[in-house]
């Protein structure tokens, strides 16, 4: 049974259909890139996943559950899912433990002995254990973003989203950031990674997804998508992306 | 710029290089007129103020020191601007929230509360406080709403009332006050309380909705305690500003109420002016009190946030270790 199954999904902001009918499953323990240019749908579908947009149409099977039914336990689904943002939304007036904390005290009723214990592994495993009584606003963009993926692994999720997670950060805070979710990778996490790192894609990625105007045109392999892409948009997309200077023949 | 500052270092002056300069710090002739202006005037005032006799401070103090009037310090003036402000601050919070939630129902309700309590004016509010009690002149009981009809239709006798207070008891006094202060406060503390709601990002409520948060403790846990920062300081105004107010008390009418008790010595010993300034330095006393309370509020909410590094900037030297 797939992780995650969603079926034929719509969504609309008024009149912009932003999401045309998306059907795809991410397989427990796989690592999926969704790529595409900036207004395809990919961060909307990535939001539909733990439903923080709801689709008009369509359905989406977490392990098994539909959670776009109206009576599906929405928290309790949602606990399953770690979401990293991309401007890190970590709890400015909260420590970096308080952080990690909250939501195993508050969601998951666990005990301060056992939630401190978690939170203070999970922030070894991103490397910033010596960070543990700061606040937010004390740390740089790459320490904060991997506070909020030790916040989101607390939790235990059976999957992680990954919304453009290094796209706020100084081009030389990136590698960090990604130096933790490729080591999560190798661990066997579950991973929906909207993202414009190619090379991280192409090296991590069992599955690249791309993605334009709402609908995924091409997925398979990295190497396929992006070595060797088979649609003429794919083609476009990665010229642009892969070589920015690059001049299109009219 | 380092290498800058070693060259003009005057110890590392070469001959060819300018001597000292013969620093003269900027004169400020306006600085000392104003002193002077100021402390000519503060003279006149501290001997206005001692020698003036008028003032009779020994009255002053021995009225201050009566019992009746600490009393009505202690209830009428701080008890009732605590209770009303407990009140006041929940009873916004919660109507903010009712008024910024999707339900369109709760959200006129909210509307409607604040339209009403806001346009009364409080001293009037008071009064009609007062004599509320005639609406209800056979108490106000808890049971079954309509149930002297539904009893008649069913042909039965008795009431279906478990237990009724005598509104004469609710609607007069420090409870009538402190009710009338309490919604008008209510009104106003729901405008500041949205507003501190509003101003939190909204990717914080998508954070913790992310992490499995139902959204009450999205509220409480993550959204409001962030509001706070917001919310404190137009509260503590608004506390001082009650704390005034509870002079107004005299509508409903309230006689064991500060001013009423000082009013009521001097018009006894024929003196109104003492007793004016009894009670400023009563008012006085207690708003500084609070400002400093409201300093600590403002600390303890502010944590994470002010003077440290703004939220997603990246202070020199902290890169990713």
């Amino acid at each position: 049974m797939a992780l995650v199954e969603i079926k034929n999904l719509h969504k609309s902001f008024g009149s912009n259909h932003v999401l045309r009918g998306i059907d795809f499953t991410v397989e427990q323990g796989e690592v999926v890139c969704v790529i595409g240019p900036s207004g395809s749908g990919k961060s909307t579908l990535l939001r539909c996943v733990n439903l923080l947009e709801k689709p008009q149409q369509g359905q989406v099977i977490v392990r098994g559950e539909d959670i776009t039914d109206p009576d599906c336990h929405l928290d309790a689904a949602r606990q399953q899912i770690g979401m990293v943002f991309q401007q890190f939304n970590l709890f400015p007036h909260l420590s970096v433990l308080a952080n990690c904390t909250v939501a195993q005290r508050t969601v998951l009723k666990r005990g301060p002995q056992d939630a401190d214990r978690i939170a203070r592994a999970n922030l070894e495993r991103v490397g910033l254990s010596d960070k543990i009584d700061a606040y937010p606003a004390q740390l740089s963009g790459g320490q904060q973003q991997r506070v909020a993926i030790a916040r989101a692994l607390s939790m235990d999720p059976a999957l992680m989203l990954f919304d453009e997670p290094t796209s706020a950060l100084d081009p030389e805070l990136v590698g960090d950031v990604l130096t933790v979710m490729r080591k999560l990778a190798l661990d066997g996490m579950t991973m929906l990674v909207v993202t414009h790192e190619m090379a991280f894609a192409r090296e991590v990625a069992d599955r690249v997804v791309f993605m334009d105007a709402g609908v995924i045109v091409e997925q398979g392999p990295p190497a396929d998508v992006i070595g060797s892409p088979t649609e003429e948009r794919t083609r476009t997309f990665l010229r642009r992306v892969l070589d920015p200077t690059h001049v299109e023949p009219s | 710029m380092s290498t800058d500052a070693t060259e003009t270092r005057p110890t590392d002056a070469s001959p060819d290089r300018p001597g000292a300069i013969n620093a003269v710090p900027v004169r400020h002739p306006g600085r000392w007129i104003a002193i002077a202006v100021i402390v000519i005037l503060a003279a006149m005032l501290l001997h206005l103020l001692l020698s003036n006799k008028a003032f009779d401070w020994r009255f002053v103090f021995q009225a201050m020191n009566q019992q009746p009037v600490i009393n009505g310090f202690i209830k009428g003036t701080l008890l009732v601007t605590v209770l009303s402000m407990i009140i006041g601050v929940g009873g916004g919070v919660v109507l903010a929230v009712m008024r910024l939630s999707d339900n369109p129902i709760l959200a006129g309700v909210s509307w409607v509360f604040t339209w009403f309590f806001r346009s009364i004016p409080r001293y009037i509010l008071l009064f009609t406080m007062g004599t509320l009690g005639i609406l209800f002149q056979q108490g106000i009981a808890f049971g079954v709403p309509f149930d002297w009809k539904i009893i008649d239709w069913l042909g039965l006798s008795g009431d279906w009332r478990f237990y009724t207070l005598d509104a004469n008891q609710i609607f007069t006094g420090i409870v009538a006050g402190v009710i009338g202060l309490g919604l008008s406060e209510a009104a106003y503390m729901a405008e500041i309380a949205r507003a501190g709601i509003m101003s939190v990002d909204p990717g914080q409520a998508e954070a913790a909705e992310a992490l499995g948060m139902s959204s009450g403790k999205v509220m409480r846990r993550v959204v409001l305690p962030q509001a706070m920062r917001v919310i404190v300081p137009p509260t503590g105004n608004e506390t001082i500003a009650m704390l005034k107010d509870t002079s107004l008390l005299l509508a409903v009418p309230v006689i064991g109420e500060l001013f009423y008790q000082l009013q009521s010595i001097g018009s006894t010993y024929y003196k109104t002016f003492p007793i004016a300034v009894a009670a400023t330095l009563y008012y006085l006393a207690a708003t500084s009190v609070l400002m400093v309370g409201q300093y600590f509020l403002e600390r303890h909410f502010g944590r994470g946030f002010g003077t440290k590094a703004p939220r997603a900037a990246r202070p020199a030297g902290a890169g990713g270790a």
